[in-house]
């Protein structure tokens, strides 16, 4: 018999990743260590990992790794991008990375039109210190800081950081995907790809904001978690393109 | 003898028992297990009798890579 999903070269063998069952980061590691297979690109990958879960990300993906301070992850992806162009940088970061304490970083460096790919795993919840408020959480969503719910008036509201970052003409690609089912996560690898071939073909910075479960902090099963990104997380956030500026092709 | 021609094999120790799989796939070809793997969850596992169609959903959403499938 013959094995129909072979492992990823670019993802490390034999080890057990830390996540909680259910957890969105599995399927995004998993899924660009396939996409930067496939662009045959992995080699001179450099991933840039954040300060949250996916700290330890280097112990699973199986390219090259550099770890940032909290939410600098796109100044680090700069720095790397303009010393070696020949590399290929991903700054893999969280929603409290990139949108709350990287705010500034990731504006600037998405408006200078940096040659680097971005990926925002967005979960509406600070993750891995238990669950409190960040920018992306909804109103009204209960987290450890927010008891009663967040509330517009004390918190202002839902922070929209891609949609914000598509506006800029530095930005070839911006897409917001899913990974909450076979389908989801189809169109998320594809997006994944068509920002990393924006990278690869030179066209400028490129972010796909991934929507991701985090069942533990949401308190709900993974199937829970499911439906919640499709009944209500999306609703805040739809999916879908919201920056193509690469040239159409003929 | 079995009918089918494809096998989803777990690799137990990798498997975190969320599920996601068994609620994708539409033949019900995964069950959880009553046993523990190392990490202290119940794991998926094949159930008896069921057939696989080798759709390679369960592989999709799996976050661990805890799924094979082989096919002839």
């Amino acid at each position: 018999m013959k094995l129909k999903n072979p492992w990823p070269i670019y993802f490390k063998k034999d080890v057990e990743t830390h996540y909680c069952p259910g957890c969105g980061h599995g399927i995004v590691h998993r899924l660009i260590s396939e996409a930067v297979e496939e662009l045959d690109v992995g080699k001179r990958t450099i991933c840039v990992n954040p300060a949250g879960c996916a700290v330890i990300a280097y112990n699973y993906l199986n390219v090259d790794c550099i770890e940032s301070a909290h939410g600098r992850g796109t100044a680090v992806a700069t720095g790397l991008k303009r010393a070696r162009p020949d590399l290929f940088v991903i700054s893999y970061q969280g929603d409290g990375d990139l949108a709350a304490i990287g705010t500034a970083e990731t504006i600037h460096s998405a408006n200078r039109g940096e040659c680097f790919t971005a990926v925002l795993i967005n979960n509406a919840v600070y993750g891995m210190t238990g669950g409190q408020m960040a920018p992306t959480t909804l109103l009204s969503q209960k987290t450890t800081t927010t008891p009663t719910g967040r509330t517009s008036g004390n918190d202002g509201y839902p922070l929209h950081i891609t949609d914000v970052v598509a506006t800029f003409k530095g930005v070839a690609y911006a897409e917001r995907v899913a990974v909450n089912g076979p389908a989801a996560v189809q169109r998320a690898k594809k997006a994944l790809k068509n920002a990393f071939q924006a990278q690869i073909d030179g066209l400028g910075y490129s972010i796909i904001e991934v929507l991701s479960p985090c069942p533990v902090n949401w308190k709900m099963s993974p199937i829970e978690a499911w439906k919640w990104i499709d009944d209500v997380l999306s609703k805040e956030f739809p999916l879908g393109v919201l920056a193509d500026r690469r040239p159409k092709a003929v | 003898m079995s009918k089918t021609k494809n096998k989803v094999v777990i690799r137990t120790e990798y498997c975190k028992g969320c599920g996601l799989c068994a609620a994708v796939c539409k033949k019900g070809v995964l069950q959880t297990s009553e046993n523990l793997n190392k990490q202290g969850y119940y794991y998926m596992e094949p159930a008896e009798g069921a057939e696989c169609t080798g759709c390679m959903s369960c592989t999709l959403v799996c976050p661990d890579l805890a799924i094979e499938v082989y096919s002839e």
